[in-house]
């Protein structure tokens, strides 16, 4: 695949976002952006579509909430049970209301912890993982555009980046993690 | 990208922040060397928290008998720190979650801290039922696994079953809430450090964070359904811890007003530790321009508030056992009040429904000394609260033959001031090496929140430009450096 990008750095995030615009209306694609905090507007600015996570936790919830029904259907009324306070042991419906906190407790969890580990899964973050960003300072107050080029576009590109206000502009050869960075 | 908030919002960031200045601000208590200060005070809470551990393995090796508790008073002390430190445990999951549902931007300044908080004093309430099972390696027993003894379960109709659910599933969710909050912080300080050790223990920390687009886009949708699910989480786990009372037959205990007003009560004594904890952190580590006297002022605002909800819920009770013509319920709270122990019922009264009320006064409730002294009163308060609910609810049995009075022995003390110091030495450690302020999100709202801009927009109009124009250097020919394949 392409194998040269320019990176641009940005310093400022208004610059950053018109400049965004600037080469999406020319219908350049951008393959990333590395910014220090959440730069509001950005994925929409470059056409990133939209997230599923919070789908994804209330399907999770929902698992939750199963598990926990038939968790405590099974205990408490199936397995073993038990005559406590001369309370009917032998439907789970009549039993329910003492099973509601754990049934919500149980319905939060799932959909907290696997929606994390979903969006750590998605988003490849695990210790031990090593850092992608191409400059350390994209962390602290730069922002990082990564655009791939070809030898005819990569002059009208880098204009495009220097008149909407790119304090740096490089050319990366053969750019190693160039792959990875395309599929995501 | 406009950036406008209305000029009347006093700015949450003061002195002229860029954002590399809030990097370095939030930075330099990492990378600095402690103080000596620092080390003092870290050395007496390690002192306190090795003492509690002896008095914990005393306990554990005698037997809970070293304490002061007697057939009629069999909680002792314990579940009395247990609530009180759970109740501590609510104020940061409350900031970080409920605030943000509620858009409000001042938390992003103290959630870091307060979640930092939550999550150590969890730990503390956590350890107190474990140390009164009496035989704390076999505390795996209050899960749902099969024991040797054949099929038998848990009861899943108990309260204190309900508490293992609500108080573990609170604790590994703020820990997640908080840990993916700080990534981009840790990654900030992984990029920074020129000390490889330091690099490669931040780089672990921060699970590669890179900051991409995408990444943040996710990372604001998973905030913002983690504060969805957080929010009935926090208010479930003090309804929970109520229900262990509401749900006995102990007058005094068994009222419906309860849920509301414990969890009221968490709040309102979680904010107090906030305010004890960052009064000196600004301090100490310099963060005055983003801690600021308004921060505190809201903070004193909800103290005020929650005391006051406390307070009703105390005259409440009070008007409620009257009421119900139970003659049990009204000696229970009589008694709570004109009893032996009505030293302790007026310290609560006065530290939790009175002292709050001073915060109504502007002058008052922007004094730093004040709002410090003010949140150390609510933490004796509260403390005194749970202590008036279990002890002077027990003390008079239904027999008069087992009344008694309770007094704790030196190693119940001991175990309390212990996870006082376990609190300090965790939260110590952690202001010294993580990201104490959730800097990414800060800069987020520097421009619309920050003085600098502020004064900018002030003075220039609204639509005038934020930023500086960058410096450039002359565009080079990229298609000559295309076609040589060397790296520039």
């Amino acid at each position: 695949m392409a194998s040269k990008v320019l990176h641009a750095i940005f310093t400022d995030d208004d610059i950053l976002l018109q400049a965004v615009k600037a080469l999406r209306e020319k219908k350049y694609s951008i393959n990333e952006v590395f910014c220090p905090f959440p730069v509001h507007g950005l994925d929409k600015a470059m056409g990133l579509p939209g997230t599923r996570l919070a789908i994804t936790s209330f399907l999770y919830g929902l698992v939750g909430l199963a598990v926990s029904t038939w968790m405590m259907n099974f205990i408490m009324i199936e397995d073993w049970p038990q005559n406590i306070g001369g309370k009917p042991s032998f439907s789970y419906l009549q039993n329910m209301p003492s099973f509601v906190p754990i049934m919500f407790e149980m319905t939060v969890f799932f959909a907290a912890h696997l929606m994390v580990i979903t969006f750590y899964l998605r988003s490849k973050l695990w210790p031990f993982k090593k850092a992608e960003n191409p400059d350390v300072r994209t962390t602290d107050d730069k922002f990082l555009m990564e655009i791939s080029v070809n030898e005819n576009n990569v002059q009208a590109i880098a204009e495009v980046l220097h008149e909407n206000g790119a304090s740096e502009i490089k050319l990366i050869h053969n750019k190693l993690i160039e792959n990875e960075l395309i599929e995501n | 990208m406009s950036h406008y908030e209305s000029p009347i919002r006093r700015p949450l960031v003061t002195g002229d922040k860029s954002y590399n200045d809030v990097t370095l601000d939030v930075v330099r208590p990492v990378e600095g060397k402690a103080n000596k200060s620092w080390w003092v005070v870290f050395s007496i809470a390690l002192i306190a928290f090795l003492w509690g551990l002896g008095c914990i393995v005393y306990t554990v090796s005698e037997g809970i008998g070293t304490w002061g508790l007697n057939k009629t008073i069999g909680w002792a002390w314990d579940i009395t720190n247990f609530v009180w430190w759970v109740g501590i445990g609510h104020a940061g999951t409350l900031i970080s979650a409920v605030l943000l549902l509620f858009r409000q931007k001042w938390r992003m300044a103290i959630n870091r801290s307060a979640e930092a908080m939550t999550i150590f004093s969890v730990i503390q309430a956590g350890l107190f039922p474990i140390i009164h099972m009496g035989r704390p390696w076999l505390a795996y027993w209050v899960l749902p696994i099969p024991n040797q003894f054949g099929s038998l379960w848990v009861n899943f109709n108990s309260p204190l079953l309900w508490d293992v659910f609500a108080i573990s599933t609170y604790l590994s969710v703020s820990l997640v809430f908080w840990w993916t909050g700080l990534l981009p912080d840790f990654a900030m300080i992984r990029d920074r450090a020129v000390k490889p050790f330091q690099k490669h223990i931040y780089g672990i920390l921060s699970f590669g964070w890179s900051g991409r687009a995408k990444d943040w886009q996710r990372f604001e949708e998973v905030s913002l359904v983690l504060a969805g699910l957080a929010t009935p989480l926090v208010l479930s786990v003090h309804t929970i811890v109520s229900f262990d009372f509401a749900t006995a037959v102990i007058p005094g205990w068994h009222t419906t007003i309860f849920p509301p007003y414990f969890v009221a009560g968490a709040v309102f004594s979680g904010f107090a530790m906030v305010n004890t904890l960052l009064i000196i952190m600004r301090k100490v580590s310099n963060l005055e321009n983003y801690i600021t006297i308004q921060h505190i002022e809201l903070m004193n605002i909800v103290i005020m508030i929650t005391g006051s909800i406390v307070g009703v819920a105390y005259i409440t009770e009070l008007f409620m056992a009257w009421y119900s013509g139970v003659e049990y319920e009204q000696y229970a709270f009589l008694n709570r009040a004109t009893g032996p122990y009505w030293w302790a019922y007026l310290l609560m009264m006065t530290c939790n429904v009175v002292s709050p009320q001073f915060m109504w006064f502007p002058r008052l409730r922007r004094s730093i000394m004040f709002s410090f002294f003010i949140s150390i009163v609510v933490n004796v308060g509260m403390w005194f609260e749970r202590f008036v609910i279990i002890v002077t609810s027990l003390h008079r049995d239904y027999m008069p033959s087992a009344w008694t009075m309770f007094s704790p022995t030196f190693v119940e003390i001991g175990i309390f001031v212990g996870t006082i110091g376990f609190f300090f030495v965790l939260f110590l450690l952690y202001a010294r090496t993580f990201p104490v302020i959730a800097q990414a999100e800060v800069k987020s709202i520097l421009k619309t929140s920050g003085e600098k801009y502020k004064k900018i927009r002030a003075e220039k109009g609204d639509d005038a430009k934020l930023y500086l124009e960058p410096e450039q250097d002359p565009l080079p020919n990229f298609k000559e450096q295309f076609n040589s394949n060397s790296n520039s």
